[in-house]
């Protein structure tokens, strides 16, 4: 009851006019974000995240610029599909098997109902995760204000190691990503000794005030990707012919329960699925698909345009990133690169990210999750009510796209940090990322790492402060050691699997 | 792509290295404590300020051998793949785009943000986008001019104009 009433309170607050305005444009710029190729709900939050300074310092609140960022998170994966269904290729990796059937559906002239589909099980997606979370988060967090510092630094390699065990990529290249995140993370001066640390090439005025989080994540997701972007894709795309009008809008949404089974699948495994602090909305909407298949009763529709295999990934992604809130918020670990950014940016805001947070900050939390509500009814009226709109600005060159996102990367970083020597090594990131990109270097970990570096470093040194320099207190608590474990075997799974190959021969799966 | 990948992974392992030994610096006010004295436990104080960084570089270092092999081997993607790292296209992308935004960084300190900006959309709108010089003039002209209202106007951080300060001179006047 004390939750429905907190909720209640939160709606409320989320819908005072500032709130309500900051949702509706942090849903149009998500939707916009999420609907051109090349960028995601990372790259919009981490760009626009200096700016929200701004609303910061004009309501005096912490809560209405995370309103404003959780809104684009939350349009940004409604307006995957936009582009996914009409141009043919993802808006973001979240929305890639949103293509697999969407694409097909819009060749056969029916775009308009692969679009409602879409947004309504985005919609459907977003509620019940929305209902999972304010179910699950309090009662997580209390759990959570039990743990000491080997429980927290037990959670966060519990973190890294899902990336490892669980992420599909290359895993030296892994490691390799979130062992550099967490060493560009100790740059500047050691908290607890006051000794320099990594002052490269002794170069006080770069390195000093230590390597900034915005640096690395504009310089990644800003500057690097867009260049990868651009060498990838050459400026090109065709967009397929989209005939909307109300009356075909509203037929839609009529045929939309056909697809029932699909949002169901997506909605409830997309959540869980986003927990996962590796995991996140790609993963879950490729799951989803792929379990909507393996039951369909007719498996061969899928890629011919089937509706299930548009609502399964739609209705997972965006579970699942309301699902990669729930670590974020209760534990203070990220589910996704996106939650990352969100979290630095309550650091900057003065916020302690964790079990605290709850019985702390409750001004800050139920205003915030009721904001998920309300951004969700949102998002899917302005998808259904703007297509035209976005389907107008899809067709905006990406040459006049590019230099613009170059611009805001550069003086966003600026205006965040005050000092050129940050916008330059933002800059030489940028290379830096677009390179290790091109050989499959997953970056994403490095920017959880350097996100979660200053967290997890304090909290190892003060347990084995505590412990005499003995490792075993990871193992010997009770809820730390579990945790341990469990995280030892997902990074050894890989081996694990290696070795079964080696005896049996790969699976047919792999 | 294989050549890339190997050589990367030498040039990593090789700033893997290179963050071991600063890792293991001792601070210059305490000369007398020895190079990576700090990278294990120190007593009644736990784990030393060198102790983090240098055994993640380490970790590095290892990963970067196992993915040389790999490369040796040719069992991963790139290293299988007879793509080139970067294509004639690519090349010349990376040093227009990439030159742009060189030019950008060093305009910056003779023309601040406001010239940088007019000058890098000027240049990538006309010469790399191909747009009209009304489209280009447009944008390039409208950019800068939203940037000093949001920022300088609005949200009162001063961005660097170099030699161009003079010109706003007029401009604060009227707005700050």
């Amino acid at each position: 009851m004390d939750v429905l009433i907190q909720l209640g309170s939160g709606i409320l607050v989320a819908l005072e006019p500032m709130n309500l305005g900051l949702a509706v444009l942090g849903v149009v710029v998500g939707l916009f974000v999420g609907a051109m190729p090349g960028l995601g709900s990372v790259n919009g939050v981490a760009i626009l995240l200096p700016f929200t300074f701004v609303i910061q310092q004009a309501t005096g609140s912490a809560t209405s610029p995370m309103i404003f960022l959780a809104a684009i998170y939350y349009g940004a994966m409604y307006g995957g599909a936009i582009s996914s269904i009409t141009l043919g290729i993802p808006g973001a990796s979240t929305a890639v098997a949103t293509t697999f059937d969407g694409r097909p559906m819009a060749l056969k002239g029916m775009a308009d109902r692969a679009l409602v589909t879409a947004a309504v099980a985005s919609f459907v997606g977003g509620t019940i995760s929305n209902v999972l979370f304010t179910a699950f988060a309090p009662p997580l967090a209390s759990v959570a204000l039990q743990f000491g510092d080997p429980e927290i630094f037990a959670l966060m390699l519990l973190a890294f190691a899902t990336f490892v065990g669980l992420g599909g990529d290359d895993i030296p290249k892994t490691i390799f990503s979130i062992c550099f995140g967490l060493v560009l993370a100790t740059v500047g001066f050691d908290i607890v000794s006051g000794e320099p640390r990594l002052i490269f090439f002794d170069s006080v005025e770069w390195f000093s005030r230590g390597i900034q989080f915005l640096v690395l994540a504009i310089g990644v997701y800003g500057i690097g990707e867009m260049i990868w972007t651009i060498n990838s894709s050459r400026y090109g795309t065709s967009m397929a012919n989209v005939d909307v009008s109300f009356s075909r809008i509203m037929a839609s949404i009529r045929n939309f329960p056909e697809a029932w089974k699909g949002t169901a699948i997506g909605s409830f495994l997309g959540f869980f699925v986003g927990i996962l602090p590796a995991a996140g909305a790609t993963p879950g909407s490729l799951m989803s698909y792929g379990v909507a298949k393996m039951t369909a009763r007719d498996p061969g529709q899928y890629g011919k345009g089937s509706v299930d295999g548009i609502a399964a990934p739609e209705a997972a992604n965006n579970s699942a990133s309301t699902g990669a809130m729930l670590p974020m918020m209760t534990l203070g670990i990220p589910g996704s690169p996106t939650t990352a950014v969100l979290l630095a940016g309550m650091v900057i805001w003065g916020l302690q990210p964790g079990p605290l947070l709850f019985s702390e900050q409750p001004d800050f939390v139920w205003p915030l999750i009721g904001s998920f509500y309300i951004s969700n009814v949102v998002a899917v009226l302005v998808n259904l009510a703007f297509i035209p709109l976005f389907l107008w600005m899809l067709r905006m060159p990406f040459t006049i796209l590019a230099p613009l996102i170059f611009v805001l990367s550069l003086v966003g970083v600026y205006a965040a940090y005050q000092n050129i020597y940050d916008v330059r090594l933002m800059v030489l990131v940028g290379f830096g990322a677009f390179f290790i990109r091109i050989l499959d270097y997953p970056l994403a970990p490095a920017v959880l790492a350097i996100v979660l570096g200053p967290i997890a470093e304090p909290k190892l040194r003060q347990s084995l402060l505590f412990s005499d320099g003995d490792f075993s207190i990871f193992f010997t608590r009770p809820i730390a050691g579990p945790i341990t474990v469990i995280a030892i075997i997902l990074i050894l799974l890989p081996l694990f699997k290696m070795i079964r190959n080696k005896i049996r021969g790969p699976s047919p799966a792999e | 792509m294989r050549k890339a990948e190997l050589v990367t992974a030498v040039l990593l392992g090789l700033m893997s290295l290179y963050f071991m030994w600063k890792a293991g610096e001792p601070p210059s006010w305490n000369p007398d404590v020895g190079r990576f004295a700090n990278i294990g436990m120190i007593e009644g104080e736990g784990p030393g300020s060198g102790f983090w960084p240098f055994w993640l570089s380490a970790v590095m270092l290892v990963c970067c051998i196992w993915i040389f092999i790999n490369g040796v081997r040719r069992t991963s993607p790139p290293s299988q793949s007879t793509e080139p790292f970067l294509d004639a296209y690519g090349r010349r992308m990376l040093a227009l785009v990439g030159g742009g935004l060189i030019g950008f960084l060093i305009l910056i300190e003779f023309a601040g943000f406001y010239g940088a900006i007019f000058v890098f959309m000027m240049y990538y709108l006309l010469v790399l986008g191909r747009h009209s010089v009304g489209v280009t003039l447009s944008i390039s002209t409208a950019l800068p001019v939203v940037c000093f209202f949001f920022f300088d106007v609005a949200m009162r951080i001063v961005l660097p104009k170099g030699y161009l300060e003079p010109l706003f001179i007029p401009l604060y006047e009227m707005f700050l």
